[in-house]
Formats: C-alpha cells, structure tokens, sequence
C-alpha cells in the first residue's frame, strides 16, 4: 500500500499467520547472541544491507512490501496520466509530465531495491499483471474531472509523504536509500496539487464547485490509504504492523500514521475553503487532535478485492503498454548484440 | 521478456566529490544505461558525472566473512594519532 503493508496475497505473509512463529523465535534468540547478527544489528538499530544474513520471512516480507509498493508508483502514472492531454495550460501539462515521469522513477528505484534481494523484476511484473501482487488501492478510482490532479497532489501525495517519511528510516539500507529519494520529490508533487486547488478554490463558482467534488471523492479513500486500523474488529484483514514495527521496517501504527495526516490536512482544506465530507471531524482539545467519523473498510476490502471502479482497467492498461513495448525491448536487444558482436570481430 | 542486465549506478554530485553509488537499472548495453541512468537518477541536476558498471563485473567482500577480513585492523590503534602520549603544551603536534 503506498509503502504500507499489508496482506492480500494467498500465501502466508509472516511468521505468526504461517504458524512458523515458533521457529522464527528459536532461531532468533540464538542469533541475539552473536554480535553483527541479524537481531543484534536491528536493536541497535543499524540498517541491514542486501548480502547479510536475514530472517526468511524478514526477506519476503521486504519483498512483498517493496514490490507493492513499486507496483502503486508506476499504476500511479494513469489516474493522472490520463489528464496530460487535457491539462489546462502548458505550464499545467509540463508540470504533470514531470510529475508523472516522478512516478515512473519512483517505481524504477523500488524494483532496483527489491532485486537486491534476490528477485527478478520482470517476475514482479509479472507478479502485478496476473493479479498475484496488489497496489494501492486507490488508484483504482478514477479522475473524472482536472480538479481530481490537484486532489491527488494534495491527498494522495500528501498521504504517501505521511507513510514514505518513516520509512527513510526503515531497517533495510536499499528501501530507506531509495525513499529519500523518493521524499526529496514528493514534495512538489503535494505543492502542485495543492496550487491547483487552491486556483480551482479561487476561480469561478464552477470551478469551485469541481474543487469541492474532487475533495469529497478522494477524502475518504485517502484516508484508507494508511491500511486497516491496528485494533478492533477491522484489524482481522491482515495488517502486519506489529512484526514490521519489531523488525524496524515499519516506525509508526496506521492508525497514528492516519491521525497524523488528518491534523496536517484539515487546517489545509480549511485554507483551500473546501469542506471535507466527514459530519464527525471536530477538533478534541482534550487529545490534541483531530476526531473523525468511521471509515468504511468494507469498502477499502471490496476495493483490493478487484471490485474497485478502475482496478480492472487499471491491469488492463499496464498490460498492454507492456506488451506494446516489447518490440522495443527486442530492437534493443539485438542492437545490444549485434554492436557486441561487431566489436568482438574488430579485437579479433 | 528481455529486459537487459543489471547496472549499478554512480554519481559525482558536484565537482570535487567522489562519485556516489545511487541505485541500479536493466539496459541492453552501457550506452543505453547510461542514458537511462541520466534520466531515472539525475533529473534534478543530481549529478555532474554518472559512471555505470555491469553489476556481474563487480567483485565484492563477502558479509560472511567479514570478521576475518577486516580484522587484521582491528588490533593496531598504534594506527591512529590519539594512541600516541605527548605532553600537552606541545603545539602544532
Ligand atoms: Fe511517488
Ligand atoms: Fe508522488
């Protein structure tokens, strides 16, 4: 999810849904013994690099989380993409290429930081085309009008920066290296979005209108970007936070994640003049922050499910640009062969 | 699916700077990794110089055996300026 985790995939995720747990356990106290091991290394809080010596569960578990994460930066390039041609001005349409071209790069360094662990990119891939990896589900909604680019900036970006911050943090050096990288450039992502409400909020009453649309379709799903609350009945659908927390891939819960974007967002939309569409959302003096209303997961279930507006469509398109693209690859290739050969011949 | 081999890329930030290891990419060949590598890593003006090696060329330590391998430095602190005793109003030292 957006460099959250958690499970959809059949098999067992970690250690404690595999029954493996006891194991995990054994072999981790004997390893607590040993300085440089594994457990030693992550108390004291010192990264773990690609060709160390990791718990299995530790390595597939980086791999399911990197590569879905992957996954939603590069399916990421549609809802928006899908505006370029469309965009409203030529400043607005050079700033979304780039914005785009961002995502794209950010998929880039997340396969190059999952191959470190031993898979194949092209198997992801073909993991995120037959439906066996997820994204994030929220590109699965679609962007139905131009205000739908600055709600993304300012939510979708704006919930990725709140979940990719701690993970600059994250225990495996290739994952934290690569979302430095990737925070470096989120920031202007949100900024965009944000000047197009902010311009949208300012312009005609229509165009006000079509801002305060976009806001109240893309509240919510924002919100489940953080995954499924940590407590409670809706925590049974498989969230991992307690063994990613101790393994120190994950820093903060989803549900403290999810209050901190709240508190952040809500003076925002307050100075955008949007109304966000939750009647609940009052400020508690008493904690701090922000209450909001209930968060419908069935919906966010039925959505990762495959039941989303766009998740069909979505695969779909990624397929096909794939496919349209092999012959590329191919020329390539044998341009790549051909000019090798060729040199090989001159040497000889 | 063909997607090349694996480069590792390196990046000198500005002049004066040793180039930095940033990340890798698949390319059928040098040339085209290096120009992927000008796109995907230095789009900001990240880098004044990008090298990129095949990663099946690089030689590495083994993490297994890294105890044995760096220990020979371990014991000789007489490598190091502090180990030294020098009377304390000796300047320039
Ligand atoms: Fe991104
Ligand atoms: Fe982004």
């Amino acid at each position: 999810m957006y460099g959250n985790d958690f499970g959809t995939d059949a098999e067992p995720l970690n250690a404690a849904e595999g029954g493996a747990l006891d194991d995990v356990l054994q072999s981790a106290t004997e390893r607590r013994t040993t300085p440089g091991s594994f457990d030693d290394l992550i108390a004291r809080e010192q990264r773990i690099e690609p060709r160390d010596d990791m718990p299995d569960d530790y390595r597939k578990t980086l791999i399911r989380q990197i590569a879905q994460h992957a996954h939603s930066e590069i399916i990421g390039m549609q809802p928006e993409g899908n505006w370029i041609s469309r965009a409203p001005s030529l400043r607005r349409k050079a700033i979304l290429m780039a914005k785009v071209q961002d995502e794209a790069g950010h998929g880039l360094y997340l396969y190059s930081a999952a191959e470190t662990l031993g898979v194949d990119r092209s198997e992801l891939l073909d993991k995120l085309h037959s439906g066996r990896q997820k994204y994030s589900s929220i590109f699965n909604y679609p962007t139905a009008t131009w205000a739908d680019v600055g709600a993304i900036g300012w939510l979708v970006d704006g919930a990725a920066i709140m979940n990719q911050v701690p993970l600059c943090r994250c225990s495996y050096g290739p994952y934290a290296r690569a979302m430095i990288r990737v925070c470096k450039e989120e920031s202007f992502h949100q900024r965009q979005g944000f000047e197009i409400l902010w311009t949208l909020a300012r312009g005609t009453d229509d165009q006000k209108a079509m801002a305060q649309d976009a806001a109240d379709r893309w509240w919510w799903p924002a919100l489940m970007m953080f995954g499924p609350p940590d407590t409670g009945e809706a925590a049974k659908g498989g969230g991992h936070t307690e063994q990613s927390m101790a393994w120190g891939i994950k820093r903060f819960s989803n549900d403290d994640l999810r209050q901190k974007f709240i508190d952040m967002t809500v003076p925002q939309a307050q100075k955008l003049g949007l109304t966000l569409p939750d009647p609940d959302l009052r400020w508690n003096e008493e904690r701090g922050h922000w209450d909001f209303g209930a968060i419908d997961w069935d919906e966010l279930w039925r959505v990762i499910k495959g039941d989303g507006p766009m998740n069909a469509a979505r695969i779909a398109h990624r397929v096909t640009a794939h496919d349209d693209g092999a012959w590329v690859r191919e020329a390539a290739t044998a341009y790549a062969e051909k000019s090798a050969a060729r040199t090989k011949g001159a040497v000889a | 699916m063909s997607e090349g081999a694996l480069y590792e890329v390196f990046v000198r930030p500005k002049r004066g700077l040793s180039h930095v290891h940033v990340g890798s990419l698949h390319a059928p060949d040098a040339t085209m990794a290096l120009r992927n590598a000008r796109d995907l890593y230095t789009r900001r003006q990240e880098g004044v110089s990008v090298w990129v090696v095949a990663a099946d060329d690089i030689t590495a330590s083994s993490p297994d055996e890294k105890d044995s391998f760096f220990d020979p430095a371990a014991d000789k602190v007489y490598r190091h300026p502090t180990f030294y005793d020098v009377p304390e109003d000796v300047e320039y030292l």
